[in-house]
């Protein structure tokens, strides 16, 4: 599957800021910031590899197939 | 555009989400793999039956939409036996937890795995009560602690791998939520397999195991079975020193035995025809 399409999506109201995302990341996207949830704040390293949704326990992070916009 | 991923859409009653699991408590990790690999093997949805007991594990029933049953504590293979007896061909999946399946549920789990009826099972492993608070569960190691053991578990724990293997079970592997991916193709495994097939998918409780026996936070939870579990492939490669505070994940059982609906209709259909026959 082309990972060009993928796009990464946070939805930080299913967020309970375990943490795993942000530990199990290989490149370092994310970080749980002053609010406790986890942030998106450096989406240029992200490789779409989806550690973060395979391990989420709460389903808020995943990858999705961009739409046509 | 829903706030969710078309996985968690297509199989969640997302209405009921948030879930109540703790944060970092990897039944959700589970769950997602066990939905996963329903989606993986293209299952019509109208023919799965999730079956569960009580416990924090077995709360996954309701969030998952399916047909769905929210059981009595322990006796969720018994109502799952009934269910696969009365339609065979329902793919009939058994979400318990440590303690569901082996204490309360013990006869009901080892019975099921003699008797090899055709329904997987999938045990969340935390190891702890965590529902109720934090007792110890059979499966809680050897000196570990609980609310019920604040000076150290005096018992010995199951292995739940040996224990099904030894009852019966016919295709028997072990996972965990941190090896999620190896634990979705355990379980598409586990469900085509024909049979009684128990995944024991070792999870983590960080409210109540990991505060009381001082394991760190979720993501350290998460850490150690990163750290401790070792393919079984692998793990056979150590030697005997090498393998102290190691554990062994991977497939340990995948055999053929007859089944046990097959037997039942057989059964029912020669005595039948002897009956019609008048002998």
């Amino acid at each position: 599957m082309s990972k060009e399409n993928l796009v990464l999506r946070l939805n930080r109201v299913s967020c309970k800021g375990c943490g795993i995302c942000v530990a199990f990341c290989p490149t370092n996207v994310l970080a749980i910031v002053e609010d406790n949830k986890c942030k998106i704040v450096n989406l240029e390293a992200c490789i779409k590899c989806g550690q973060c949704e395979l391990r989420c326990p709460d389903y808020a992070i995943y990858l999705e197939e961009a739409s046509g916009e | 555009m829903s706030d969710r991923s078309k996985l968690v859409d297509k199989y969640f009653r997302t209405e009921n989400l948030p879930h109540i699991w703790c944060p970092g408590c990897s039944h959700g990790i589970t769950t997602r793999a066990i939905v996963k690999a329903i989606d993986d093997l293209g299952l019509n949805p109208e023919n799965v039956v999730i079956v569960s007991g009580i416990g924090c594990s077995s709360r996954a029933a309701g969030y998952l939409n399916f047909n769905t049953l929210h059981t009595t504590h322990g006796r969720a293979l018994a109502y799952a036996t009934g269910i696969k007896v009365s339609n065979p061909k329902l793919d009939v999946i058994v979400i318990t937890g440590d303690g569901d399946a082996s204490a309360i549920g013990g006869n009901h789990l080892i019975h099921a795995c003699r008797r090899n009826i055709d329904l997987t099972v999938i045990v969340f492993n935390n190891s702890i009560y965590g529902m109720t608070g934090g007792q110890y569960s059979p499966t809680t190691p050897h000196e570990a602690f609980g609310t019920t053991a604040p000076y150290g578990n005096i018992d010995r724990a199951f292995d739940l791998v040996k224990l099904v293997e030894g009852a019966g079970a016919t295709y028997v592997a072990r996972g965990t939520a941190y090896h999620a991916l190896q634990l979705t193709n355990y379980i598409k495994k586990a469900i085509t397999h024909k049979g009684l097939s128990v995944v024991e998918a070792v999870s983590s409780c960080p409210t109540y195991y990991g505060r009381r026996n001082k394991l760190g936070d979720a993501v350290a939870m998460i850490q150690w079975m990163k750290d401790t579990f070792v393919e079984k492939r692998a793990y056979e490669r150590l030697d005997e020193e090498q393998r102290i505070g190691k554990f062994p994940f991977g497939e340990f059982v995948n055999i053929e035995a007859p089944e046990y609906t097959d037997k039942l209709y057989q059964m029912i259909n020669e005595v039948e025809a002897r009956h019609e026959a008048g002998v």
